[in-house]
């Protein structure tokens, strides 16, 4: 059978991936909102791995949560870079300087 | 013992699309490529689910996020004309922080969620559910009992959003024939109105 490691192992390279994509396309709105994505996917494999050792469909529910938020931050995300866009011409980080933080 | 095995098969092949899939999301010159990899991850990852006997989960995961959220940005990445050549500036010089911060957090998760604490020793595989066993039930069960309140709560969070979502992209309707009350109502009389004080003119007595 498979073991429950196996599992966190895979999620936990997923994880790794995209906190690296996050640093390495941080110039790039989209896919920074992408890396999320998947940082997201990883979290809800480790959910789902242990509701389903431990006997316990709470996990699963939390799940569903994530997924909504998820859903939500897409959505408003791509909904901000859209204005930005239209306001700027561009979605490249380092030219959306006009807060000047 | 013919199933153990293939179930690890299948868990290895799937485990293995999601990786690439995602190294590729990672790596991609292309946005569209970007969003379409990121699609070949949920699916392969949904497949993962599927082993885990998260049945609805992983129908949902295809549906909701393969089928909306990513065709949600692959419109956008199409809509936007992104320049490629300045998205994918300062890559390389990028790319030796992001290989030492894989290396790092996998040597450091191994050690945590590997086999010693978390193997079928410690873990043991869960029993198979009966036949008539319904994981939408259960779910359902589960999240209009005990966690309905959060649940209500995670709806008005989406109606948040997508009211949000329609605010900040929303920019009024143009050439439309309809009074504004508002900028009537703003306008005052020094817009409308120059009076301006010319000099009179002295009549000349003296010209003939």
């Amino acid at each position: 059978m498979i073991a429950l490691s196996n599992y966190l192992i895979l999620s936990a390279v997923l994880f790794a991936i995209s906190i690296a994509g996050l640093v390495l396309n941080r110039k790039n709105l989209i896919s920074i909102l992408m890396c999320i994505e998947l940082l997201l996917l990883a979290v809800n494999t480790n959910f789902i791995a242990f509701a389903d050792y431990l006997n316990n469909n709470l996990g699963e529910v939390f799940v569903f949560f994530v997924l909504t938020v998820a859903a939500a931050e897409a959505a408003i995300g791509l909904a901000i870079v859209i204005t930005i866009y239209r306001n700027s011409h561009t979605i490249t980080t380092e030219d959306l300087d006009n807060l000047k933080g | 013992m013919i199933t153990n095995i293939l179930t690890q098969i299948i868990f290895y092949i799937f485990a293995l699309g999601v990786i690439g899939s995602a190294l590729m999301v990672v790596s991609a010159k292309n946005p569209v490529q970007g969003v379409l990899s990121l699609v070949l991850c949920f699916v392969a990852m949904a497949g993962i689910w599927i082993l885990l006997h998260a049945e609805f989960l992983a129908l949902i995961l295809i549906v909701v996020y393969v089928g909306a959220v990513m065709t949600l940005f692959l419109f956008v990445v199409m809509t936007l004309n992104l320049d490629r050549s300045q998205l994918k500036r300062g890559l390389v010089s990028y790319l030796p922080f992001g290989l030492i911060i894989i290396i790092f957090i996998m040597i450091m998760l191994f050690y945590v969620v590997g086999p010693a604490h978390f193997g079928l020793a410690a873990y043991a595989a869960p029993t198979a559910q009966p036949a008539n066993y319904s994981n939408v039930a259960a779910l359902g069960t589960t999240l209009y009992s005990e966690e309905v309140y959060p649940f209500e709560i995670a709806g008005a969070l989406l109606l948040v959003a997508m009211i949000a979502a329609i605010t900040l992209a929303y920019r009024g309707r143009r050439n439309r024939k309809q009074v504004k009350i508002a900028s009537q109502l703003a306008v005052c009389r020094e817009d409308r109105i120059k009076l301006i004080g010319l000099p009179s003119e002295k009549k000349h007595e003296d010209t003939p």
